[in-house]
């Protein structure tokens, strides 16, 4: 097919064939990892920044306003220069903390997406960490960030931390279980972990096309329980600001806030990420039937193009949620949680049994 | 549905689960300098202890060293949303204790006045609630619509917010030529706006669940309470001023009472929303109708008021806002007392947010539309 061609793995394999041909293999993984590293970083980096900007010209859009104009042409340089102050800010560490616990909650938050992001496939070739349990790998690893969230409340020693960070733990703990069990769904359609192998599947028709009804339920829970595990609207009760002015973040300043604003926005792209390769086909283009043309049309954008289409998508619809709805209150959150999501799942969970058992799924 | 929960009694020391939270005075949901000393157990609100004077800005000792005219100039700081309200009824309270009747078109104009700038309040208080609930969208839209209202207001008296455009006697100038048109157009732009937000808010299911049932106020609690305007009508409680006691050109027009029978959050939120369409039709009613004639008489240069007691109340877009002067025949007054009634209607608080989570006090707060300066005075 003819988007074989936008494929990486050549590129990466020469990079590979290069090193191992003139220094030592020990040195090649070395040397590997640190670019890896450095490029993941980068782009954690960018995209973070990146997805400020975009937050703050869709909120904009939805509110009648212009958004950021003044820094850089439509104000694109923004957010850098937000981030150069946040730098340079001085960090205050207030007297009664517990310090080590504070200092440690921002690198216990920001270590959950460097870590997700490995196994998520940018394009064909594109992926560091592709291994058989990869979905199991993103559910656990991402459970880790709520430790963060509950020390920096516990540890900021104050109250309104202290509430933010409680309500954050038990509103993370809860919709792990729905994300996890709309993911374990799709495992059940796709019968592999791998994540290579989840978008490839789907080379014939993305899943929420082939696992119609409960596919599409599945997809559904899976972007109510992402909003909610990223913490955002209407979801954001650990910082709700009408109530707890700034939640478990409010005694942190300069580049320690922002390691939490960061996470947020890099956990956001990582829910857009996984929906995207679990429902929507990774970076797979969209094809229709038999429509040879249009497939061939559709052939020429690059998986990479397609990949990040998709993730803007469900990222515009995310946020699109978070600046139309008013903020729930603790205990229904726990109730959508517990109440109607989780039964929703698991009747979910024996519908795809059932289907893929009896061969409904095309 | 929330569940209340009845068996928190109010102690006044502190229990082993319970800590206190200082709600304020820098607080976003607060909207100024108000302290809310609350005693929490886990999220659970246990009591609610209001402490104000943060921004007591003595404005009763002040008047008592003012003169009359110079009076109605500093009632617009105290509820700067209903600020011609309040100038209002300073000079309601002087002409009534001078005995001077002041032309029809004067009355047109206040009354519309007084509606429009119910109209931009409830606008503000609106889009703030919206805030305080989490839906930051609808504050942007609120403030868009207010600012039509603002610039009418600036068309004719040239000021925004506190408007100082009733005196004693009359209006400060007359109306702008463009003002019935204005107000015209903008009562058509608003009756398609208004539905867009209730669509935005008020059908929205989780705004229903944040608000149904949350924080009643009981009719009898109301009454007991001194509970007035909108907030006291969601009670069930027919507290109206301009229907009960009409002054300007209220006596001259038809209109309802908009009135609530559940006395929650919800039950606030829609008498305000509704109200809100009953100022348009006042509006309408009056905006053609302007009599010809001055817009002031002539008042004497120096204000004195014959000994005794006066009083006068109006309705503000908060409840019943009354003025007191106790009068020794000079040109200053003896005393002066403002009965605001975000003052009443705070004290409530504790009352009904008792059980209620963190959250909700935060709702019930946003469905009491009070502003800090109004209690403080």
């Amino acid at each position: 097919m003819a988007f074989e061609k936008y494929d990486f793995t050549p590129i990466t394999q020469s990079i590979h064939q290069a090193l191992i041909e003139n220094v030592s293999p020990l040195l090649t993984t070395i040397i590997e990892w640190t670019i890896i590293g450095v490029l993941y970083l980068l782009f954690i980096a960018v995209f973070g920044l990146f997805l400020v900007y975009a937050e703050r010209k869709v909120c904009a859009a939805f509110q009648q306003r212009l958004g950021p104009m003044r820094v850089g042409p439509w104000g694109l340089l923004q957010t850098i220069a937000d981030f150069i102050k946040l730098l340079m800010k001085e960090l205050i560490t207030p007297k009664s903390v517990d310090k080590f616990l504070y200092n440690l909650a921002p690198f216990i938050v920001i270590i959950v997406p460097f870590l997700t992001i490995s196994v998520i496939p940018f394009a064909p070739g594109l992926q560091s960490l592709d291994f058989d349990i990869g979905i199991f790998f993103v559910t656990a690893v991402s459970s880790v960030g709520v430790i963060g969230v509950l020390l920096a409340g516990w540890a900021s020693n104050n109250k309104y931390s202290l509430i933010g960070g409680m309500r954050s733990g038990a509103q993370i703990v809860s919709y792990e279980l729905s994300v996890g069990m709309s993911l374990i769904t799709m495992v059940i359609l796709a019968g592999t972990m791998q994540v290579s192998e989840i978008v490839e599947l789907q080379r014939g028709g993305w899943f929420l096309f082939k696992g119609h009804i409960p596919a599409l339920i599945a997809f559904t829970v899976f972007v109510i329980a992402g909003t909610a595990e990223t913490n955002r609207g209407p979801f954001d009760l650990a910082e709700a600001e009408s109530e707890l002015t700034a939640g478990f973040h409010t005694e942190y300043s300069g580049i320690k806030f922002a390691f939490f604003f960061l996470a947020e926005y890099i956990n956001l792209f990582i829910v857009a990420a996984m929906a995207t390769i679990v429902f929507l086909g990774g970076w797979m283009p969209f094809h229709f039937g038999d429509w040879a043309a249009f497939n061939n049309v559709m052939d020429f954008i690059p998986g990479l193009v397609w990949f990040f289409l998709k993730v803007f998508g469900i990222i515009f619809l995310i946020m699109w949620f978070k600046w139309t709805f008013p903020r729930l209150r603790i205990d229904q959150i726990l109730t959508l949680e517990w109440k109607y999501l989780l039964p929703i799942n698991l009747f979910n969970i024996l519908l795809m049994a059932t289907m893929v058992l009896l061969g409904w799924h095309w | 549905m929330a569940e209340f929960s009845e068996k928190y009694i109010v102690t006044d020391e502190i229990k082993a689960d319970e800590y206190l939270v200082n709600i304020g005075p820098q607080h976003p949901s607060t909207h100024g300098v108000l302290r809310l000393l609350t005693r929490l157990e886990g999220e659970i609100v246990h009591n609610v202890e209001p402490h104000i004077g943060y921004i007591h800005s003595g404005i009763e000792k002040m008047t008592e060293a003012l003169s009359y005219p110079q009076i109605v100039h500093l009632t617009d700081r105290m509820d700067y949303l209903s600020a011609h309200m309040n100038n209002e009824a300073v000079c309601l309270c002087v002409e009534n204790a001078l005995q001077v009747e002041v032309p029809e078109r004067v009355k047109y104009i206040r009354t519309i006045f007084d509606e429009l700038q119910r109209l931009a309040s409830h606008q503000l208080w609106w889009c703030a609630s919206g805030m305080d609930l989490g839906a930051l969208t609808a504050f942007f839209y609120g403030l868009r619509d207010r600012e039509d209202i603002l610039d009418i207001f600036e068309e004719t008296c040239g000021a925004r917010l506190t408007l100082n455009y009733s005196v004693p006697g009359g209006v400060m100038f007359d109306i702008h030529p463009n003002f019935q048109k204005s107000v015209k157009a903008f009562i058509t732009k608003f009756r398609k706006k208004l539905p867009e937000y209730d669509k935005l808010l008020t059908d929205n299911i989780i705004f229903q669940n944040r608000t149904k049932g949350v924080g009643v106020l009981s009719k009898e609690d109301a009454i007991a309470f001194g509970v007035t305007g909108p907030t006291g009508r969601a009670s069930g409680f027919s507290c109206d001023v301009r229907k009960h006691h009409p002054y300007s050109a209220y006596p001259y027009i038809k209109f309802d009472e908009k009135m609530g029978t559940d006395g929650d959050s919800f039950m606030r939120w829609k008498v305000r929303m509704d109200e809100m369409w009953e100022s348009m039709n006042i509006i309408e009613q009056l905006i053609d109708n302007i009599p010809e004639g001055d817009f002031a008489v002539k008042m004497k240069g120096v204000i004195k008021l014959p000994e005794g007691e006066f009083y006068q109340r109006v309705e503000s877009a908060r409840g019943e806002f009354g003025v007191y002067i106790v009068s020794d025949g000079k040109k200053n007054p003896y005393r002066v007392k403002f009965r605001s009634p975000g003052f009443s209607n705070l004290f409530t608080i504790n009352h009904i947010a008792k059980g209620w989570k963190i959250a909700d006090l935060v709702a019930i707060m946003a469905t009491f539309d009070l502003v800090i300066p109004d209690i403080d005075r």
